[in-house]
């Protein structure tokens, strides 16, 4: 059952007029194990919708080939696809009730009524909606119809299933719940998956691969871990999480380990950029790898803000102000703006982009 | 408040309650003169107008030789002159509501779903008939079916061709009245959610089944609800069944024969109330029942565009009949003209001016009375449907509810109906006013209105009522809202309801038919007459001028109206 996804160099180009046109996706080359739960993850109008619309079968294609399993999918329609999409307003067929709108797919592909009955009820059961069986969508609440649809997607036990930002709808609280829901059912049916958010910690939460997008074109592939912490550029640092951005010059390097100087003082750090001595290098560092009390450089707190499971400060450090954040500042004064505070860099958390 | 009294309040039954709320609210209109004057202005109107002729038609009904009596009914009910025609009314509602909707829904879905290329154009001639006078589509038939039609003769060279009946009369009415299942149709395709659909083909659906087990089910009340509209109009039509109908007589024409003709009022009466449940029921059915069962307001808001169908297979048939409609109906817009200036249709075909010399020799009077009359009726239309929209909407009195019901109920009423009422009800003092123009300006007025009444509430609903409110609070008095407030802000209602009042007035029959005297002769009327004694030239004249003049002044009105700042857009038909 299990099949991967392999996409490669898919461009899509909408023609607006003679004039204007978007590339929506540009180039993209993909690919996706079996089993595995990819997200993407990018700004708005960055071209997801697009690509797993493609993949769907709504879009057709400007270039390139998707691949599901050994099979090019690109010429088929949406119907003859073997994936089955989540969507963002979840669609649930208004005139059906919970049951049917399970079942519709099932019925379409003619099965047995003993079978279809048999399958609909273990997702029913699956999902903890057996008491909802008989209603209509008109009666049920956004996170109890976005189980409906994900439901209807996971019986027909697709190759691949595609998510929307399926949780956009709901609450933040809902939203939780239903996102460590989604992970255990995927896990435990092991389809694979293309997941589509704005939200970093949703993609975090979620996902064994994270593909970062920008203008329709990928900018970075990888763990959660590693785009949270080895970010590509720039843009994939902002995008992930608060980040500072410091300026530091190549002293001397061996192998992959080089000195840094950062405003007079040296700090170690490994890359697997090939650098040289003298080069300038932009390195990132996230607010949490800055230690307060640190002892290397003077600083002056310009924001000072209590959120409960962290305290989060500004502090303004030679000519730009830096992002920091401490966690269980507990049995410790909390600085105030305009006072002087000592600051460390965390070596090992310094990444060259 | 002190305790003691919040006690006394506490005790009080609901009953009671409620009334103390009711004369509170009284006492706040009582203080406010000007919405004092508009709500029994209102309430007069609409119990003169409307209720009244009503009343008297069921009254007279049931009085035969000064008596109370079932003899009207019992007659209908000896006569199978009568039993006939009800059931041939019924069987052409019926017929024309089936096969509008199936044309009004194929031209929705293609409008809606399909890639067509001159969508606007096409869109376009298919509402073309709601504006047009009653008689193009009718005499355009005669022009084309007739004995001496085009195609039945000059083509088909048929010499014994019968456009009259009901085979013509389904004709003509299914161009007519398709046009209004397609506007309501085309406006629940679009309301419905694209993914939807998307996502029944991305479980595997074809584009058939997705066709037939989300989109029909999900239109199925929106379908039953424009057969249920047209079979409504159907039954009240007169000007076609008079002009195409033959011997097929239909209830509406009936009571005309009948009232008119035959001078005898009161048998008439008994067949408008018949005539009357059948409309009112099927527009109750249609309101209560089918209103609460739509599903598409419940797939919500539409969240993309809709993907058009662009496979051939789907296309390519659906152009086809969407393309031949169309053209058929503009074929016959273009018939009128060209018959006005054809010698004689069918026998000789030169080019004359005969028949414009002979309608400008009959001079320029029925034009004249029709446009004025209109022109006085237009803006009254405009300001009293605003008016009751606001009070029906905005404001509590006592009445409301009835002005809200009696106004709502009044566009099922059939013209013919209304007519009748107004004769026996307004031919003998106290007021008489048959046969005089302020009769027939009430008439364009009552058969517009309701129409002007439900497009400003529905943008009245639209408005948060707490900028009226702040306002108010501001200081402005309640006549300072509405003319600084909520008229600026449902100026497009206000403008489409204009344009609307307007066309209609031009090209009312059905009621007018009973009112026109010897002193205001309509250009409806003389049409009908014309078409009446054979002069199909003639006819033509008049109809051509009428589709110029309602032609022109739409445009001009449109033309002044986007000057003035309101988008075309607004200023829908
Ligand atoms: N049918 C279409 N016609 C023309 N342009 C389109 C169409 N669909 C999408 N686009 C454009 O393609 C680009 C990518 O759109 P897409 O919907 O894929 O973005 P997205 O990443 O899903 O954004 P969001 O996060 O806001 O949902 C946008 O610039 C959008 O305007
Ligand atoms: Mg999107």
């Amino acid at each position: 059952m299990k099949k991967g996804i392999s996409i490669k160099n898919l461009t899509k180009v909408f023609v607006i007029n003679q004039k204007n046109k978007v590339v929506a996706v540009d180039d993209v080359t993909l690919e996706v194990k079996p089993g595995e739960f990819v997200t993407l993850l990018g700004p708005s109008g960055c071209g997801k919708t697009t690509l797993l619309r493609m993949i769907a079968g709504f879009e057709t294609l400007t270039a390139g080939d998707i691949y599901i399993g050994e099979e090019n999918i690109g010429a088929q329609t949406p119907d003859k696809r073997d994936t089955a999409m989540v969507f963002q307003n979840y669609a649930l067929f208004p005139h059906m009730n919970v049951f049917d709108n399970i079942a519709y797919g099932l019925k379409i592909r003619k099965l047995p009524k003993t079978e279809i009955k048999q399958r609909v009820q273990k997702i029913l059961d699956l999902m903890k909606m057996n008491d909802f069986a008989h209603r209509v969508p008109a009666q049920m609440s956004g996170g109890q119809q976005q189980r409906v649809s994900l439901a209807r997607a996971l019986v027909m036990e697709p190759g691949v299933l595609l998510f929307d930002e399926p949780l956009s709808n709901l609450d933040a609280k809902l939203r939780i719940h239903m996102r460590d829901e989604i992970r255990k059912i995927q896990k435990e049916v092991g389809i694979t998956s293309i997941y589509v958010t704005h939200d970093q910690s949703e993609a975090m939460g979620l996902s064994d691969k994270i593909v970062i997008m920008k203008d329709g074109v990928i900018q970075q592939i990888g763990t959660p871990r590693e785009i949270y912490q080895k970010p590509i550029n720039a843009f994939v640092a902002g995008f992930i999480g608060k980040t500072n951005v410091v300026e530091g010059k190549i002293m001397s390097t061996n192998n992959s380990n080089y000195e840094v100087d950062i405003q007079g003082i040296t700090h170690m750090v490994k890359s697997d950029n090939k650098l040289s001595v003298g080069d300038k290098v932009s390195m990132m560092l996230r607010p949490e790898s800055i230690i307060v009390e640190g002892e290397q450089y003077d600083g002056i707190v310009t924001k000072s803000m209590f959120m409960g499971e962290n305290h989060e400060y500004e502090v303004k450090w030679n000519d730009q102000i830096l992002q920091i954040s401490e966690s269980n500042p507990f049995g410790r004064d909390i600085y105030e703006i305009g006072d002087t505070m000592k600051i460390g860099f965390d070596e090992k958390a310094l990444h060259i982009l | 408040m002190s305790n003691n009294k919040k006690q006394i309040v506490k005790d009080k039954s609901n009953f009671q309650l409620r009334m103390i709320t009711e004369v509170e609210v009284m006492k706040k209109v009582f203080s406010d003169p000007i919405l004092l004057g508009a709500i029994v202005t209102v309430l007069t109107i609409v119990t003169m107008f409307i209720v009244f002729p009503l009343v008297n038609i069921l009254k007279e009904s049931f009085i035969y030789e000064d008596k109370f009596s079932i003899h009207h009914y019992s007659e209908i009910y000896r006569l199978s002159y009568n039993k006939d025609i009800i059931l041939n009314t019924l069987k052409l509602g019926v017929t024309v509501s089936l096969l509008s909707t199936v044309v009004g829904f194929i031209f929705a879905y293609a409008s809606a779903y399909v890639k067509i290329k001159f969508k606007k154009i096409l869109n376009g001639i298919a509402i073309l008939p709601i504006i047009s006078p009653p008689f193009v589509i009718g005499l355009s038939a005669i022009l084309l079916f007739g004995r001496m039609g085009i195609i039945t003769r000059g083509i088909f060279g048929m010499k014994n061709a019968e456009i009259y009946g009901f085979h013509g009369l389904v004709l003509v009415q299914v161009l007519t009245f398709f046009p209004v299942a397609f506007l309501v149709l085309v406006g629940l395709l679009e309301q419905i959610d694209p993914s939807v659909e998307e996502a029944s083909r991305d479980l595997g659906a074809s584009r058939w089944k997705v066709f037939s087990t989300i989109t029909l089910p999900l239109m199925a009340p929106g379908i039953a609800n424009a057969a249920l509209l047209v079979f409504i109009q159907s039954v009240a039509d007169f000007g076609n069944p008079m002009v195409i109908g033959g011997n097929y007589t239909t209830m509406a024409v009936q009571i005309y024969m009948q009232g008119i003709g035959s001078l005898n009022m009161s048998g008439a009466t008994a067949l408008a109330i018949i005539l009357l449940l059948v409309s009112v029921s099927a527009f109750i059915t249609q309101k209560f029942y089918l209103g609460k069962k739509s599903y598409v307001t419940v797939t919500g808001k539409v969240s993309r565009r809709r993907e058009l169908i662009s496979e051939k297979k789907v296309v390519t048939p659906l152009s086809i009949t969407v393309i031949l409609v169309s053209i058929f109906v503009g074929m016959m817009y273009i018939l009128i003209p060209i018959g006005s200036f054809i010698k004689l249709w069918g026998v000789n075909y030169s080019l004359t001016l005969d028949h414009y010399k002979y309608v400008f020799g009959l001079g320029f009077k029925p034009i004249f009375d029709t446009l004025k009359l209109a022109m006085i009726a237009t803006p009254i239309t405009g300001i009293l449907s605003m008016v009751i929209a606001f009070l029906v909407i905005r404001r509590k009195f006592l009445g409301r509810a009835y002005i809200d019901f009696v106004t709502m109920l009044s566009i099922a009423i059939p013209g013919t109906v209304v007519g009748l009422g107004y004769v026996i009800t307004y031919n003998k003092p106290p007021l008489v006013l048959t046969g005089t123009g302020i009769i027939l300006i009430i008439a364009f007025v009552m058969r517009s209105m309701p129409v002007g009444i439900r497009s400003g509430m529905a943008s009245l609903q639209q408005i948060d009522p707490s900028i009226e409110e702040a306002a108010s609070a501001l200081g402005a008095s309640s006549k300072k809202v509405f003319t600084s407030i909520t008229i600026p802000m449902i100026k497009p209602a206000l403008f489409s309801g204009l344009v609307y009042a307007f066309a209609r007035s031009m090209t009312l029959v059905s009621t007018i038919i009973f009112l026109v005297s010897a002193k205001y002769n309509l250009l409806t009327v003389a049409t009908m007459s014309q078409i009446d004694q054979g002069r199909i030239g003639v006819a033509s004249v008049y109809s051509t001028l009428l589709i110029i003049i309602v032609g022109s002044m739409i445009a001009l009105m449109r033309f002044a109206l986007s000057k003035m700042g309101v988008s075309q857009e607004d200023i829908k038909l």
